[in-house]
């Protein structure tokens, strides 16, 4: 008894990365996530090495070179002390990056275990967890974290702090769901005929199979978190000038509208594109990471 | 005489009512005062409709789900009580296949991981020599090693229910509980399974608990057949008696009700659809859809009688319609 | 005069990342007013693609026509514009589909829905709409006719207090709303218990009995064929390889394939006929075989069958068999 037409199935794993390349450049906004993304990685790794003024990045005042219109030598313009904007966009970007990367991670880390364990113990334990991350999702979390920044003092540490403390319920909520769901699946029941135990079916179902729906909210999140941290440079709360955050930036810039527009508009494009790019990349992720899609 | 290998006493099952803000659920008994038994290498087909509490059955005497009532002995043991870690080593004697082998394994595994997980759990081999056990058994459930490294969705539902079920023979079960097992596949592949079973069933003694709706796929497994109705057996006995000469009514309307390729036309054997265990009928539940019901059917639920031969039959009306 | 629905050399292809599957490979049809038609087989014959062409509803892309004509009443279907389409559906081909549950909508009452269904209807062949009171009295009426009991209190009740069967009876209800003269049934039964599925089969008989709806009834089942269907089609990946009256397929099979899949149907009142499973499964429609697509399974396949396609040919009166074996 053999199966002889089945065979055609070309082996796993290369077909699968092919396969999701070939999902992925289906996808104009996907392809452009992605594009954008990897500039703007490109971006933070190489950037000091490539920025044509790296002795702008502390703030060195040249006022002689203030607020000059974008040109050959400053592609970008300068700022209200003559620093090179390209070269603080650039530099903000690494910034940018660690920062919406750390606070993602976080609070990751703080809420899918959370989740995962409500979602599989249930009963009280389940109550509890859910019924405290509810207190933190019934406040919005800009707010929330505005007050935990003017509690805690202004800075960008304390700014990613503020904003892990509010970013990880959302992972419980997530991740729990998910976790009663799966624990629904005859496969966990299969797990459980052969004598598995909660430890083994978490760690070999539960979570590898959690971990698609994770990574494209955490994808979707780093860009959230980026403009997140942006928003409180832009308040006065997060990174203080002269360290070129993008929020900072703007926040300075703001008094120069509209005459030195140039000024704002830098750190708001890049702003606007990273988050741009790290959305549609989740969005695409979505659709490649779904193992039972991959028929094609 | 020995002992069966497993025995069922007054078994139930109740599903708690809940009382919310907005309405009450009622309580449901999906299984009720059930007793069975399953002999050492024996098959007991258990068929019925959609919500007769078949596949509660299966959970229950697997110990997956807290049973309301009742008593399990499995091999002289009694399980009724055992804790999560007691039933542990019993697990590897008793086995379930699954009704739809898609979902019964975990997509990111591959057959040869799906295979080996049980023996890695229990510890029984390891590197080389769970490789060639996996192997061993993918093979002897038709699998050539071609396939061992394909992932469920590599596969098609005939070659992924022979994965489900060389996972369950990978710890040696005594006991095979299965779930509607060919009810996803095509017939083709149907019959390729049920002969993969028999197999099975002859060469390692193993004792199947076939649950199915499909009357003639039981008539091939099974030596004895208990019909289920709401909940309760209402017929049991040999293969060839229940469904070759049925004595319940709802035992001859499911009969009545199967398409034969020999005929043309199918008349309805029973009017009505099966009630909803929520708001179950008075007295016996078959009455309000049975064509011999007389008044006194509504009173009570009349008792599983055993008939001379062995024979057991929840319908005295029968009795005396056709002694 | 004219066949009702005309199938003729119908290819179509869905366009994968594998590459293109030939789901249908040269489809001919016919079924007459008031013909009962069953299409038969297994997972992936093309059974249900071919079900959805009749009412245009394969996503295309990635579903392309490769060739082929569907004649309805003599006018090409695969050539009609979405709005010629629309006037089509369910006025004049009607669909009812396997899960009930998934095609009515859980919030609305089943009045609601059956009213818009009826109202939608007037306004695809361009007439005024209804008033609601009379979409409503039409509703009930086609509720009765299902023979559903209790319709004026039915029509107020929510999908979800509805059992399976009675769902299915409901949608079949709707699917009669334009008067169709041609009934597309896609496994009508296959969600059902076996006591309901037959209430449904006596259901659809009496409705093409009645009403003299023409009827291709899609369904993996030999046995729902054989209640439902004077004549039936067997389908193996992508072509129909025998099509005859159903009594004289059921009881002499001449396709290997028609006769493995019989052969395969356990039987309830003969246990004592062993169900024979056909070696292999279905072939890759992507990289489908050389010549006959059944012959690495086949029992009788020879160097022929390896690389000449058989075409369907009749070899009995009204009997049609695609294999180069096949005698009468």
């Amino acid at each position: 008894m053999s199966a002889t037409a089945e065979e055609t199935v070309a082996a796993p794993p290369r077909r699968r990365l092919r396969l999701a390349l070939w999902l992925l450049s289906r996808s104009f906004s996907s392809m452009l996530g992605l594009f954008l993304v990897i500039a703007i990685v490109v971006l933070a790794l190489i950037g000091p090495w490539i920025v044509p003024y790296p002795d702008h990045v502390a703030g060195a005042v040249s006022l002689a070179n203030k607020l000059q219109p974008p040109s050959a030598a400053h592609w970008l313009g300068t700022d209200e002390v003559g620093n090179d904007i390209l070269t603080r966009v650039i530099i903000g970007a690494r910034i940018s990056l660690l920062v919406g990367i750390g606070i993602t991670f976080a609070a990751a880390a703080i809420g899918v275990p959370l989740g995962i364990l409500a979602g599989l113990a249930g009963g009280r334990l389940r109550e509890a967890i859910m019924r405290f991350t509810d207190l933190f999702l019934s406040v919005p979390g800009l707010v929330l974290a505005i007050a935990l920044v003017a509690a805690l003092g202004p800075g960008i540490v304390n700014a990613m702090i503020a904003l892990i403390l509010v970013w990880w319920p959302g992972y419980v909520r997530l991740a729990e769901s998910k976790a009663l769901s799966i624990r629904e699946e005859p496969f966990i029941e299969a797990a459980r005929v052969a004598g598995a135990s909660r430890a083994r079916i978490l760690r070999r179902h539960v979570l590898p199979n959690s971990l698609s729906p994770l990574i494209v909210k955490m994808s979707m999140d780093i860009g959230q978190a980026i403009l997140a941290v942006a928003s409180l440079g832009f308040i006065g709360l997060g990174a203080k000038p002269p360290t070129p955050e993008w929020g900072a930036m703007i926040s300075i810039a703001r008094g120069y509208l509209p005459d030195w527009w140039w000024y704002a508009m830098a750190p708001g494009v890049f702003i606007y594109l990273a988050v741009l790019g790290f959305n549609l990349l989740g969005d695409g992720l979505r659709d490649i990471l779904d193992p039972r899609s991959n028929r094609g | 005489m020995t002992q069966p290998l497993l025995r069922a006493e007054g078994l139930s099952k109740t599903y708690e009512g809940k009382r919310g803000l907005f309405r009450a659920t009622r309580a449901v008994q999906a299984v009720a005062e059930l007793d069975l038994a399953l002999d050492h290498g024996a098959a007991l087909g258990i068929v019925g409709e959609s919500g007769c509490g078949k596949s509660t059955l299966a959970r229950l005497l697997l110990r997956l789900i807290p049973l309301s009532a009742g008593r399990i002995t499995f091999d002289e043991q009694d399980i009724t009580a055992l804790d999560e870690a007691a039933m542990r080593p019993l697990r590897r004697r008793m086995q379930l296949i699954h009704q739809n082998p898609s979902a019964a394994l975990d997509p990111r595994l591959t057959a040869e991981d799906a295979v080996a997980e049980p023996l890695r759990i229990q510890g029984l081999a390891t590197g080389r020599a769970l490789r060639d056990r996996v192997a061993a058994l993918l093979t002897e459930v038709g699998l050539p090693p071609a396939f061992l490294h394909r992932f469920p969705h590599e596969l098609s539902g005939g070659q992924k229910q022979r994965v489900c079920i060389a996972r369950a023979l990978a710890l040696e079960p005594d006991l095979l509980v299965l779930d509607e097992p060919t009810s996803a596949l095509d017939v083709s592949v149907q019959a390729q399974i049920l002969d993969v079973l028999d197999a099975l069933r002859a060469r390692r003694g193993l004792a199947y608990l076939f649950i199915s709706h499909n009357l003639a796929v039981v008539r091939q497994v099974c030596e004895r057949v208990a019909v289920m109705y709401l909940g309760r057996i209402v017929e049991e006995g040999t293969a060839a008696e229940v469904l070759g000469a049925p004595r319940h009514p709802y035992t001859r309307a499911l009969l009545g009700s199967v398409p034969r390729l020999a005929a043309h036309g199918v008349a309805p054997a029973a009017p009505g659809e099966p009630p909803n265990p929520a708001s179950p009928p008075p007295g016996c539940a078959f009455q309000p859809r049975c064509p011999i019901a007389v008044p006194a059917c509504r009173e009570s639920m009349p008792p599983l009688a055993t008939l001379m031969d062995g024979h057991r039959l929840r319908c005295p009306r029968a009795m005396e319609v056709s002694p | 005069m004219t066949a009702l629905l005309e199938i003729a050399d119908y290819r179509l292809a869905f366009d994968t990342f594998d590459g293109t599957a030939q789901v249908l490979d040269g489809i001919d049809l016919t079924l007459e007013a008031g013909g009962t038609l069953g299409i038969v087989g297994e997972t992936g014959c093309g059974k249900s693609v071919l079900a959805r062409s009749l009412m245009a509803l394969n996503p295309m892309p990635p579903a392309r026509v490769v060739s082929g004509q569907i004649r309805f009443r003599g006018s090409d279907i695969l050539g009609m514009s979405d709005r010629e389409m629309r006037r089509l559906r369910g006025r004049a081909i009607s669909m009812v589909f396997q899960d009930p549950a998934s095609y009515l909508n859980p919030l609305l009452a089943i009045g609601t829905q059956m009213e818009d269904a009826i109202r939608g209807q007037d306004a695809a062949v361009g007439e005024r709409q209804r008033p609601r009171a009379a979409a409503r009295a039409r509703a009930a009426e086609l509720l009765a006719a299902v023979g559903l009991p209790e319709p004026a209190r039915l029509l107020d009740s929510h999908p979800h207090q509805l059992s399976g069967g009675m769902r299915q009876r409901v949608l079949i209800a709707m699917a009669l709303a334009g008067d169709p003269v041609l009934l597309v049934a896609d496994e009508p039964t296959t969600a059902l218990d076996v006591t309901v599925q037959a209430q449904v089969l006596a259901l659809i008989a009496r409705l093409v009995a009645e009403r003299g709806l023409a009827l291709m009834l899609i369904t993996h089942d030999l046995g729902v064929v054989a209640a439902a269907c004077a004549r039936v089609a067997v389908m193996y990946a992508g072509t129909v390889v025998e099509e005859a009256a159903t009594a004289d397929l059921l009881s002499r099979p001449l396709h290997p394939y028609a006769r493995g899949l019989i052969a395969a149907v356990p039987d309830l009142d003969h246990p004592e006929r062993r169900p024979q499973g056909i070696a292999g499964s279905i072939p890759s429609l992507i990289t489908p075989p050389r010549g006959c697509r059944f012959h690495p399974r086949c029992p009788v396949a020879t160097e022929r069958c390896r690389s000449e396609k058989p075409l369907r040919r009749e070899i009995l009166p009204g009997r049609s068999i695609a294999c180069h074996h096949a005698t009468p």
